[in-house]
């Protein structure tokens, strides 16, 4: 019961998964919209609970172990809680009923979202570009003929996206675009191929109930 | 010159400096600025989900509008909650196999039609795509190209076989075609990272020290 009805659920919605690509009837398109539109966006909203359950036991026990860096884990637990409240009951863009602003200065989730998260994401992105470049120092050093495709194609594209490329040759950005365009994608293609081909496996092997690492362990 | 007044945009730009700290090294800045993240973050994941999703698709249809329908996806949502309850945990597998099923399911179909279908329709030889390069003759060439390099980067993943002979040559062909394009990929990724780079000193040298208009 605790395995074979789960499984049974797999393969029941993983046929009504399928089903609304080939049967265009209203009745299947109706039931697949609320499937999809309804029934599995809920439960998108309700799984957030499972990671960050996850997320808070981990500082939680970091705190209370006192492991290495936990005052750090306050930040996150106070931040988390602050930002929830606020969001909750300041609503979406300060309308609801907990006051988010003193005087002219905003903190509802929208601001907090504008002047926090958006930053820090995209400044954690940018310095990728530091580690990136670092990382292809160490590993583009052209020491076989594949080393050097790799490492001249992406200094042609880096060198056709900017400016600068178009001062060097009017030829470098058609070059870039061309390198993109025909053997980039005849590249990727062939991996999209076997990356389809491994997903539909994979895919009927959950239906099917061959593949059961989902399920977790125990009973 | 002119610095920012507004303090939204100092603490963007304290939270962003603590964040290129980590050039330096590790350092307690950068630890605090990236807990907040993940904190905040959150946070606002607990808003989206309940003012987007919950409250509108959920609790007001069911409990405003007395759509008792809704009943069955709230029950089913709320057996994620059994995972902290450790003698009904296993009730947990009814809402991620619903989730996992459907969404496995509908895939198969989804790869087939996006990832087969149309991409050997932009992969054969036909008039049709020809002309999609608006490159005139040329055009044929690419294709012809584009042709060739997919059967020599699908026979470099062919394992079954010893790559010797025929297969030796369109395998090494294929390889290539697939360091071009891991080549293109990543210049294409570093250059998105760069512009992600110059938003930032924009913001940081423009929006907050107002040294750069």
């Amino acid at each position: 019961m605790k395995r074979k009805f789960p499984l049974f659920l797999v393969f029941i919605f993983g046929i009504l998964g399928i089903i609304p690509f080939l049967i265009p009837h209203p009745v299947v398109q109706n039931t697949d919209d609320f499937l999809r539109n309804n029934l599995l966006r809920i439960l998108a909203a309700f799984a957030l609970v499972l990671g960050l359950g996850s997320l808070l036991k981990v500082h939680m026990d970091k705190i209370k172990r006192k492991r290495q860096n936990w005052q750090y884990s306050w930040i996150l637990i106070i931040s988390f809680i602050i930002s929830s409240i606020i969001g909750l009951f300041g609503g979406v863009a300060g309308t609801g009923p907990l006051p988010t602003s003193i005087g002219s200065f905003p903190f509802d989730i929208q601001t907090l979202y504008e002047n926090i998260i958006v930053p820090l994401g995209s400044t954690m992105f940018a310095l990728l570009a530091f580690f990136m470049a670092s990382a292809s120092y160490r590993a583009f050093r052209a020491r076989s003929f594949e080393a050097t495709l790799l490492l001249a194609a992406s200094f042609i594209v880096m060198l056709g996206i900017i400016p600068f490329g178009d001062r060097i040759s009017h030829h470098l950005p058609s070059l870039a675009q061309w390198i993109m365009n025909v053997p980039n994608v005849a590249g990727q293609r062939g991996i999209l191929f076997g990356v389809a081909l491994g997903t539909i496996a994979t895919a009927l092997k959950i239906i099917l109930g061959i593949e059961r690492a989902w399920l977790g362990g125990g009973e | 010159m002119s610095i920012s007044t507004a303090p939204w945009v100092w603490i963007s730009a304290l939270l962003s400096i603590a964040i290129l700290s980590f050039l330096y090294r590790d350092n307690p800045l950068y630890k605090f600025a990236e807990h907040l993240f993940i904190g905040v973050a959150n946070g606002y994941a607990v808003t989206f989900y309940w003012h987007n999703i919950l409250v509108p698709a959920l609790f007001d249809p069911l409990f405003r509008q007395g759509k008792l329908l809704y009943i069955i996806p709230f029950i089913i949502g709320l057996l994620y909650f059994t995972r902290f309850i450790p003698k009904i945990s296993w009730l947990v597998r009814i809402p991620i196999g619903i989730t996992i099923g459907y969404y496995v399911g509908a895939s198969i179909p989804a790869s087939i039609q996006a990832y087969i279908i149309k991409q050997i329709q932009g992969t054969i030889l036909t008039p049709y795509n020809f002309q999609t390069w608006n490159a005139g003759t040329m055009g044929v060439i690419w294709s012809v190209i584009l042709f060739i390099g997919v059967l020599c980067t699908l026979s470099y993943f062919y394992f079954s076989k010893a790559h010797k002979g025929i297969l030796g040559t369109t395998s090494r062909v294929g390889i290539i075609f697939v360091m071009i394009g891991f080549g293109a990929a990543f210049g294409y990724t570093v250059m998105a990272r760069i512009s992600l780079l110059i938003g930032r000193l924009q913001f940081l040298l423009g929006d907050w020290l107002g040294i750069i208009h």
